[in-house]
């Protein structure tokens, strides 16, 4: 764990509600249990603007379990799965 | 001399706007294709600089990266490095950025640069940008970057004037500024400090209002909101169904009628016998009889492009994703079913988004259900021959509900069949990730959603015109020849090839309620299911003699039962009927099996269902 952390606040953005805000911490890609390989799914994370520092919000959630969400990343939203946020760790 | 010609490719980002700047510089001088080997579609265009340049541009796929993850990426990723065989090395590529959400996109950009070729940054919507207070130090961008950066609006007259003029300067440039090619696969830490280096330039050289597109949020509160959200989509596909019978009709009768004056017109100039035959009961009343239908056809792609330009799609598959998880279906399956509505080859084609093997076959296993446009000919002759037109509840037609159940129809036994396939077939799996952009809302782009639908339409009249012309003097000539002895009592068709063949298959058909002459109908329906209802045509024409000038669907409902009429109904909704679907499933799905599934296992169900309802009906008193 990196010394930036802090332990009480940080949370995975898979588990955030509607209308939480906050900045990305790190990409802890082995957390999620997505069918992709790590590597790929830290790709294609970053590939889509999730990066550190990155401010998100949780605009939206779908009808079956809350899921997927859609989240604002800077000024683009991105629906995802809460499988495939819980690689992000937020805070 | 002249300069030679000029290639040009546009790259970007998803949702970057690159169709409607492709659209603004080609107009309609566009060639659609497919790249050799791989069935992934090949946009050209072509336009002249004001200096006179000829050019050619070639729209590529979308693409986040030149990792080349599906196959569409991969040809942006080989045509840029100048790896495809038999393609021009692109001599400038234009970047395509849409100037409200550039974070992506320069990301991408700084990517390509490694690439070596030289380079254009395009930043589309500019107006739009600049309304919602996004403002861009175009000099100091382009500086910060390394490559030339011009604004466009590919909407308005004149928006692409700079970007006209600069490709000339950089065409007339004695040697093209071509570097060395240092390109390899980015690690993600590489990508992560990519996309650190585009935040840094962005943020030194763009401004970016505080709060996001006010109307995006507005809009997605309700049409993203859980319940509402749900209701509007099932209402925007109920209009669109609506649209498809109630707007079409005025149309299609102005159509129909100028195609039997046509038939009456030959007839009466001609003398009698084959040739007045073959003109009149072959051609025209094979060709024209699928010609008509050319209005709906145009009225459901325009739907499906609207929606798509709109930036709508990606929101139906945010809000069908975890419903169709249900059915063991990926939320990226819904637009490749969506368009398999227009027709299932594209939507075939489409399901390339879907990363996951076994999440695109399940799609693709039942894209054909799903209802495309060259149902709408047999259902439409069927309905208004068959059911009353009249209201019901106030303000529906009954016969566009009809229309409605069997559109219902083929997308619950779509999401029933894809449940089996994953609950027998591909049980132990890990359902694959969904990611998407969700597109601000843009108003969707009028000309080029001309281009579209235009395309698309020439598309239906060329198939009008080769295959399902070829097919009707087939037909023709089947259900002409041999001719009927001298003094037959029977009408001629009765004595021809048509009729035999048609009989010898009749028995296989007839506890569906089908006679012979749906039997030879539904042969030549193998080419394109539309085809079908121009063989009726043909063979109920010429069997008709002097009733031949009637309509055709005159003529079904005083010779079907009503039971036939639906039989046939529930037929077409399952039944393989075309044979380009099945070939583009071999080569999707890269062999015979999946095909051999796809056709047996829609056979079976056409047969049953046909059967039941069949059945069914005669039961109830409709035989």
């Amino acid at each position: 764990m990196s010394e930036q952390t802090d332990i009480r606040t940080s949370q995975p953005l898979g588990l955030a509600k509607r209308g939480y805000s906050g900045v990305i911490q790190h990409l802890a890609v082995a957390e999620a249990a997505s069918a992709l390989a790590g590597h790929e799914l830290e790709s294609r994370l970053i590939e889509l603007g999730f990066v550190e520092g990155a401010r998100v919000e949780v605009l939206h959630e779908g009808i079956v379990g809350r899921d997927p969400i859609a989240v604002r990343v800077e000024n683009v939203t991105i629906a995802l799965r809460r499988r495939e946020a819980m690689a992000i760790i937020v805070a | 001399m002249e300069a030679p010609l000029l290639h040009l490719a546009l790259v970007g980002t998803p949702n970057s706007g690159k169709t409607s700047l492709f659209n603004a510089l080609t107009g309609s001088r566009q060639k659609v294709a497919n790249y050799p080997g791989v069935t992934v579609e090949r946009k050209e265009g072509f336009f002249v600089t004001p200096a006179g340049r000829q050019v050619s541009l070639v729209d590529l796929p979308g693409t986040y990266s030149l990792r080349g993850r599906s196959p569409d990426e991969e040809i942006t990723r080989d045509m840029v490095l100048g790896r495809t065989p038999g393609e021009a090395v692109p001599d400038l590529i234009l970047c395509v950025a849409d100037a409200t959400n550039l974070r992506l996109t320069i990301r991408l950009l700084l990517e390509l640069k490694n690439t070596g070729r030289p380079m254009m940054l395009v930043l589309n919507m500019f107006d739009i940008a600049a309304r919602r207070g996004v403002s861009v130090d175009v000099p100091k961008l382009s500086e910060a970057l390394g490559v030339p950066v011009v604004t466009s609006i590919a909407v308005r007259k004149g928006g692409i004037a700079e970007l006209l003029r600069r490709t000339d300067e950089i065409a007339a440039q004695e040697q093209s500024p071509v570097g060395p090619n240092r390109w390899q696969p980015l690690t993600a830490s590489q990508l992560r400090a990519t996309q650190r280096e585009a935040d840094r330039i962005i943020a030194s050289a763009v401004s970016l209002p505080a709060k996001p597109d006010t109307w995006t949020a507005r809009i997605d509160a309700v049409v993203l909101h859980p319940v509402a959200g749900l209701f509007i989509l099932a209402l925007i596909l109920f209009l669109m169904f609506q649209a498809v019978f109630a707007w079409a009709q005025p149309l299609m009768e102005l159509l129909s009628s100028a195609f039997d004056a046509l038939g009456q017109f030959v007839h009466d100039t001609l003398p009698e016998g084959l040739l007045q035959s073959f003109l009149q009961n072959g051609v025209i009343s094979g060709v024209g009889s699928v010609i008509v239908f050319l209005p709906q056809i145009i009225i459901i792609f325009l739907f499906i492009l609207l929606l798509e330009d709109f930036g709508y799609m990606a929101r139906a598959a945010f809000l069908m994703d975890r419903i169709m998880g249900g059915a063991g279906l990926h939320g990226r399956a819904f637009i490749p079913l969506l368009s398999s509505f227009a027709c299932a080859i594209p939507g075939i084609m489409a399901t390339r988004v879907i990363d996951n093997r076994r999440d695109r076959l399940t799609t693709i296993l039942i894209a054909p259900l799903m209802t495309c446009s060259a149902r709408i000919p047999v259902y439409t002759l069927i309905i208004s021959a068959f059911i009353p037109d009249r209201d019901v509840w106030g303000w529906f037609n009954l016969r566009g509900l009809v229309l409605f159940g069997l559109y219902a129809a083929g997308i619950t036994s779509a999401l029933g069949v894809s449940f089996l396939v994953k609950f027998f077939m591909l049980r132990d799996y890990a359902p694959a990730p969904f990611m998407l952009e969700l597109p601000d809302y843009k108003l969707p782009r009028l000309k080029s959603i001309a281009i579209g639908v235009y395309t698309r339409a020439k598309m239906f009249l060329q198939r009008a015109g080769t295959t399902i012309f070829s097919m009707m003097v087939l037909i023709w000539f089947l259900a002409s020849f041999p001719t009927a002895p001298t003094g037959a009592q029977d009408p001629a068709i009765d004595y021809s090839l048509a009729a035999i063949i048609g009989k010898a298959i009749e028995p296989l058909l007839a506890p569906l309620g089908f006679n012979w002459q749906i039997a030879v109908a539904l042969i030549p329906g193998m080419a394109a299911r539309e085809v079908a209802v121009a063989a009726l045509g043909t063979v109920y024409a010429i069997e008709g003699g002097k009733e031949a000038a009637d309509q055709i669907g005159h003529v079904l409902a005083t010779k079907w039962s009503l039971a036939t009429a639906l039989s046939l109904l529930v037929w077409y909704i399952f039944a393989p009927q075309c044979a380009s679907t099945l070939a583009v499933i071999r080569r999707e799905t890269g062999g015979w099996r999946w095909m051999a599934v796809t056709f047996f296992y829609m056979l079976t169900l056409a047969y049953l269902a046909s059967f039941a309802t069949y059945n069914i009906a005669v039961a109830l008193g409709a035989g």
